[in-house]
């Protein structure tokens, strides 16, 4: 027994020592011992920590596969590009290398699952309101980060689909007004998909956007830690708080949270393992099939789509085109129309009539909605004045705004309420509507142009009218927000 | 919190519904259902096939000879009926024709099929089955530079490599109305003119145990994976209970 106190003395002697030159305790305390969750954490609260766990694991199977893996686009003796044949070697010759590979591909999908199911859990309960802002700022930040992560990474297996993949995505810089074509061989570093691409995404792969991924992280953990973490009540537990200081509804972290998401974590690796396993191709959609066949500059497979967790993006991509506009117009003019009418400050006046002007004149030019002539036409530099900008270059500011529609949340939503739980019908259908939306936009991303649901119901319209949807749940947010018919917040959260 | 949830169930299901018959009506290629087999007899003699037939265009060069002991050779066996081209058993399956004088000769360099099981799956089925069709819709055709041609791939560059097996196919073609008041001239179906050494059955078992080799050679460790996939399965099931069971000591004290 004298033994045992011995070195727990010991213990506390060597914890003594690292504490007076770095704050292990405190750190420990802050972050984890005494960080105070509200107890009513429901399922949706899961995904957080699993984030975290998916990171890990591509970092982790990352390093093992940047030890085998050669991003080089040149032929080996059977005329196989040397990447490609090396993710190869890395499935048959590596020890455990088909293991591990799986783990990485399959945790860029996991990656994405996880992430889409924790923002919808922001977008259920309010958790970017304030005092929350920057958690959630972050948060965007880092789900862009993961966007450029997957794209870069999906070059490397230097198949079909990566390649062309890579060309389409880069290609569509190439829609920038001005400086477009030159960008978008600025991107590339050569005129086609090629070595040097294939080397420069490595590097932003495997250092550049890891290491940027790393450090949004930490920012959000250390917003998240130091305003709070919401529930699923959308009430701020730090309002009641005992005679310690402590809130009455929190819970420490550590451990009721770490056992909580122990058991979280050990139901998402069943699901995890089953399709490493199992289905490592997830049915061609977390590994594409035409991916199997080398990259070959000279052919243009019959149809490109992107990996699954984009589709609902390049949906949006692809509606919008010419005859799309005139809606798109409307939206922006019925926007700011309210805008206009809403806010007294002239200067947010002048800019609401500038958008709608400007806009008009981006899309059509000098036409009548784009169906007459241009009065005249004057080309500078590629921008041809009397026609407006091409559809394609909206098309890649609607494929780049749809994504960062989200981090304007904090301030578009005015609910007097932050969870669903106390908002009403209203928001409750336009939020079901959005999802509907997103999903429809997903699948339709995957099917090549010209495709309907069931064989009758042709998809382009379905992917405008998703597209306004999509647009509409965040332009018209702080109106719908207020008019919605909230029930009263509870005091304190409710639970069990 | 009800309407929501009807909506997401909604779309759920939408999602489920939509994500795979759809994607069929689209495509119009009917593929046959591919008898893949893993036992040793079949992948041995897909492996004869593989080598006799097609390995002089095609390589697999992903593959090494001595993999080919997990499906029961020894590598004396390997080496005195599969190597032709090596001495070496670690050697990869390579082939020594050059891709630019194969290119010259058949228009296109025969790719390399060690993955050519996992790279044919599309929506119309799984690449085994895609091979198994793919390799019996051979059929004569005097347009074509080979004189061959082929239902599931129209105009390949690639002649009937098993021909003296099954015989000679011929299209028996058919006028149809297309729906639109135009007429259109559709293959009806491939007719054996010319036995072959096989009679037609025998011909799709000897297809059906290339294809199971083909969807072997895809990745040998396929069935390692999923075997050790269940005993993965049953662990992570243990730690499941009992981190609920740990959960659940935890949360006792919380009100």
């Amino acid at each position: 027994m004298s033994q045992i106190n011995a070195l727990v003395d010991k213990g506390k002697e060597v914890l003594g020592w690292v504490d007076e030159r770095f704050p292990l305790s405190s750190l420990y305390k802050e972050h984890l011992a005494e960080y105070y969750a509200p107890k009513n954490f429901n399922f949706w609260y899961f995904f957080g920590s699993l984030a975290l766990l998916v990171l890990v694991n591509q970092i982790v199977t990352g390093i093992f596969l940047v030890m085998h893996y050669k991003p080089d686009a040149s032929m080996n003796g059977a005329g196989i590009p040397v990447a490609f044949a090396s993710v190869e070697y890395i499935m048959r010759d590596v020890p455990g290398g088909s293991f591990i590979r799986y783990l990485h591909s399959t945790g860029a999908s996991a990656f994405f699952i996880v992430v889409y199911l924790h923002m919808f859990r922001g977008l259920l309960y309010g958790s970017y309101r304030k005092p929350r802002e920057l958690v959630w700022l972050f948060g965007m930040g880092i789900f862009l980060c993961l966007m450029g992560e997957a794209f870069f990474g999906y070059l490397l297996p230097w198949g079909q689909m990566s390649g062309w993949g890579a060309q389409v995505i880069v290609n569509l810089f190439s829609a920038v007004p001005v400086i477009g074509p030159d960008l978008s061989v600025f991107i590339r570093g050569d005129f086609v998909v090629s070595d040097a691409t294939l080397n420069r995404f490595f590097a932003f792969h495997v250092i550049a956007i890891p290491l940027v991924l790393l450090g949004l992280v930490s920012a959000h953990l250390i917003a998240l830690h130091e305003v709070g973490s919401n529930n699923p009540d959308g009430v701020e537990i730090k309002k009641k708080k005992d005679a310690r200081g402590i809130p009455i509804d929190g819970i420490p972290f550590h451990p009721y949270y770490t056992v909580k998401d122990i058991f979280g974590v050990s139901i998402f690796l069943i699901i995890f393992a089953a399709v490493v396993f199992f289905a490592p191709e997830g049915g061609g959609y977390f590994l594409e099939f035409n991916n199997f066949v080398p990259y070959d500059p000279m052919k243009t497979p019959p149809h490109i789509a992107p990996v699954w967790y984009f589709t609902p993006f390049y949906s949006m991509l692809r509606a919008t085109t010419s005859d799309f506009l005139p809606a798109l117009w409307a939206l922006v003019v019925v926007v700011a129309g309210l805008s206009f009418v809403s806010c007294k400050n002239v200067w947010v006046r002048r800019l609401c009539a500038l958008v709608a002007v400007g806009t008009y004149w981006g899309f059509f030019g000098l036409t009548v909605f784009g169906k007459t002539p241009a009065l005249f036409d004057f080309d500078l530099l590629g921008v041809h004045f009397g026609k407006g900008l091409d559809a394609k270059f909206w098309g890649v500011a609607m494929m780049g705004g749809s994504v960062l529609l989200f981090a304007f949340l904090p301030w578009l939503d005015q609910s007097p309420v932050k969870s669903i739980r106390y908002k009403g019908g209203l928001y409750k259908t336009i939020l079901s509507l959005f999802v509907v939306s997103f999903i429809l936009l997903g699948i339709l991303g995957t099917k090549a142009p010209g495709y309907a649901f069931f064989g009758v119901i042709p998809g382009e319209p379905v992917a405008a009218v998703c597209t306004l949807i999509y647009l509409c749940f965040f332009a018209f947010m702080p109106w719908y927000s207020r008019l919605d018919k909230t029930k009263p917040e509870p005091e304190r959260v409710t639970w069990k | 919190m009800k309407l929501l949830n009807k909506l997401l169930c909604v779309a759920a299901l939408l999602g489920a519904a939509l994500g795979t018959p759809l994607a069929q009506a689209a495509t119009e290629l009917k593929l046959d259902k591919a008898p893949v087999s893993f036992s040793n007899a079949s992948l041995q003699n897909g492996a004869k096939l593989f080598v006799n037939y097609c390995m002089g265009c095609h390589g697999a060069s992903f593959l090494r000879y001595n993999r080919l002991t997990q499906i029961g050779l020894t590598e004396q066996q390997i080496k005195d009926n599969l190597m032709f081209s090596t001495d070496k058993v670690g050697e990869q399956m390579k082939i020594a024709l050059r891709r630019e004088d194969a290119k010259q000769w058949f228009g296109v360099a025969p790719p390399d099929l060690t993955l050519v099981a996992r790279a044919r799956a599309s929506e119309s089925g799984t690449g085994a089955d895609w091979l198994y069709t793919y390799l019996r819709s051979f059929y004569r055709d005097d347009t074509r530079p080979t004189g061959w041609n082929n239902v599931v791939f129209p105009n390949v560059g690639m002649p009937h490599a098993l021909w003296s097996l099954q015989g000679e196919q011929e299209a028996r073609l058919v006028t149809k109305d297309d729906g639109h008041g135009k007429k259109v001239t559709e293959i009806e179906k491939l007719e054996v003119v010319k036995p072959g050494l096989l009679m037609p059955e025998e011909y799709d078992a000897q297809v059906a145990d290339l294809v199971s080799f083909l969807v072997w050679m895809g990745e040998p460790s396929q069935e390692t994976r999923r075997g050790l996939g269940w005993i993965v399965l049953a662990a992570l099931g243990v730690l499941a209970v009992l981190a609920y069971l740990l959960k659940h000591a935890y949360w006792k004290d919380v009100h």
